[in-house]
């Protein structure tokens, strides 16, 4: 009886306290959204009133017309670079995780290892000379080098050959001497086997791709294929003194990864969850 | 455990494992391992970004004139990046690993709503780091941002948080810990829900205080996911570039001037672009980075023991 005293006690000291950090964690977030429904005149005029005295979606309407920074066309290119990035990732890494995670070859886990071991190497190092390449390739200023670089990335095929590993061998072996082949065994078994991890390194790698900043920013150098990061931090500098419109063109990037969030939060959640666990 | 190879022939085993990893392995060389060796190139050479026919070798002139040569705008620039990089790391990576386990403390008592709680906690996880700047501009502008708006109500005089030190540096990371604790947090929640609760019942019997049952148990128990946290924090932080970037344009007066800011801007901008000075700058930033999560792994595998 006393335990239980203690523990219902602690709950609802737990909850007030978080509470009261949740408040403040999501103040700045409607402060923006509600800063994108004022005229430029009331975001300026130092209300702390969170509705909008005047309500106007005049903001919204002048981003998404905008000819020097197209919100939209920002948000296209994002996708555009992210999707396609993460489905030829996913095509990548689940091919590999197969092989690495189900074949067997001589010196396979040698060489898995081999490649995990790379990612000690901070990233920084490549920066310039990954440009380089991009220069010898004719990729600057092209969708490739926003979507080829990153698909080396060693993460996703460490996640899914786990995944992998845990797949019953009776299953495979089954398989096998039912006659399918590897392409088989690897379509119609273990990618519909394995497709909550695919759903997870497909979320990863689309945020990593769709949030990058320093890599778009160094390769792109027109409007052409600019991603949101890139553009936003642009509109940052070109309309200074535009609140209203700055967090109208917040709250648009913010409304996929929300969106995406909301379907997707148990696998965002595992993914991380897993991601520590890996010793 | 069957151990029949899976393989139809001895043919079809020497070929078909390369056709299924070496798209992969393919990429990842051009992508990966063919930029490390060429940065370590590139970083002993005066290279020109557009012109590369016009090199010249210099062997490890480019880390002397760094490193040593004093009245070198070169050394300026890397040793004041190196202390503000370091600054930042330094003020960031303990309310980076101490605030994301704080809060899993609190969501593992697993009150009402706590998975509502979880997701607030990690939203901002996933803004990019342009969003989040502009919302913490915007909150944080010096006249008319909320929360100089709600501290003139307490009577508080208006503090330009990202103009004037040592506010500067504090908002740096109080972006960056609203930013990225979500990830942390997340591991923490799910590491405090694998130590067993006997272990506290025993403790609880023996009269174990709160800090004794979180410095014999707890942090032992979750150990590995402690180390993973902070060099994987550690690492993060020193790559930091766009919060100072974008928020303080490295002000006030160059003391948020991170390195990867210098090395960007001494690789891609100017009238000479110098990638092979801004490569030697990166071969050590990445070198120290090394170098430091092997302090860590040791340091907290004692903590352990």
């Amino acid at each position: 009886m006393a335990i239980q005293a203690v523990q219902k006690k602690k709950k609802r000291a737990a909850f007030i306290v978080l509470s009261v950090i949740s408040f403040f964690w999501v103040m700045p977030i409607i402060w923006v959204v509600s800063t994108s429904f004022k005229t430029e005149r009331e975001a300026v005029s130092g209300g702390l009133n969170l509705i909008p005295r005047e309500f106007t979606l005049e903001s919204y309407r002048f981003i998404f017309t905008d000819e020097q920074h197209n919100v939209a066309r920002y948000v296209f290119n994002s996708f555009r670079a992210a999707g396609t990035h993460t489905l030829l990732y996913l095509l990548i890494a689940s091919l590999a995780a197969y092989a690495y995670g189900i074949m067997r070859f001589k010196g396979r886990d040698r060489m898995f290892w081999l490649l995990v071991s790379t990612m000690m190497i901070p990233v920084v190092m490549n920066l310039i000379p990954l440009y380089n390449i991009m220069i010898r390739f004719q990729w600057i200023n092209s969708i490739e080098a926003l979507v080829v670089p990153g698909l080396g990335g060693i993460f996703g095929i460490f996640l899914l050959r786990q995944f992998n590993l845990s797949i019953p061998r009776d299953i495979l072996d089954s398989a096998h001497i039912d006659g399918a082949n590897h392409f088989q065994i690897y379509r119609h078994l273990v990618l519909p086997l394995t497709k909550p991890a695919l759903i997870v390194v497909g979320l990863f790698a689309f945020m990593a791709n769709w949030n990058d900043y320093l890599w778009p920013l160094i390769v792109l150098n027109d409007e052409t294929y600019r991603t949101l990061p890139v553009g936003l931090a642009l509109m940052q500098g070109t309309y200074n003194i535009y609140y209203s419109r700055l967090m109208a063109a917040t709250v648009v990037s913010m409304l996929p990864v929300l969106a995406m969030f909301m379907v997707a939060q148990r696998f965002f959640i595992r993914g991380i969850t897993m991601t520590g666990m890996k010793q | 455990m069957s151990t029949k190879p899976l393989a139809i022939s001895t043919l079809g085993k020497r070929i078909l494992p390369g056709a299924f990893f070496l798209p992969h392995l393919i990429v990842f060389l051009i992508f990966f391992i063919i930029p490390f060796f060429y940065g370590i190139v590139i970083s002993l050479y005066d290279w020109h970004l557009f012109n590369p026919d016009l090199r010249e070798f210099v062997g490890l002139d480019n880390f002397r004139r760094i490193l040593f040569e004093s009245d070198s705008i070169f050394y300026r620039y890397f040793w004041n990046g190196l202390r503000n990089t370091f600054t930042f790391v330094v003020l960031a990576v303990p309310p980076l690993v101490i605030t994301p386990f704080l809060l899993a403390s609190l969501l593992n008592v697993e009150p009402k709503g706590y998975k509502v709680f979880r997701a607030i906690f990690f939203l901002p996880h996933l803004f990019s780091i342009a969003t989040l700047v502009l919302i913490w501009r915007w909150v944080l502008n010096t006249n008319v941002g909320i929360l100089n708006l709600t501290l003139a109500q307490l009577g508080v005089d208006y503090i330009p948080w990202l103009s004037r030190q040592p506010f500067a540096w504090f908002a740096l990371v109080l972006m960056t810990v609203w930013w990225t604790i979500g990830a942390n947090m997340v591991i923490f929640t799910a590491a405090l829900k694998e130590v067993p609760e006997s272990l506290y019942e025993a403790s609880d019997l023996e009269g174990a205080n709160t800090l004794q049952k979180m410095r014999f148990i707890t942090l032992p128990s979750i150990r590995n996911q402690l180390i993973y946290i902070t060099i994987m924090t550690t690492i993060a932080s020193f790559n930091v570039f766009g919060q100072p970037q974008l928020a303080t344009q490295g002000g006030p007066e160059q003391s948020t001037t991170v390195l990867l800011m210098y090395i960007r801007n001494i690789a891609f901008t100017g009238a000479r672009p110098n990638p092979g000075i801004a490569t030697a700058m990166a071969v050590i930033l990445g070198l120290i980075m090394m170098i430091i999560s092997v302090i860590q792994v040791k340091l907290i595998k004692r903590l352990g023991d």
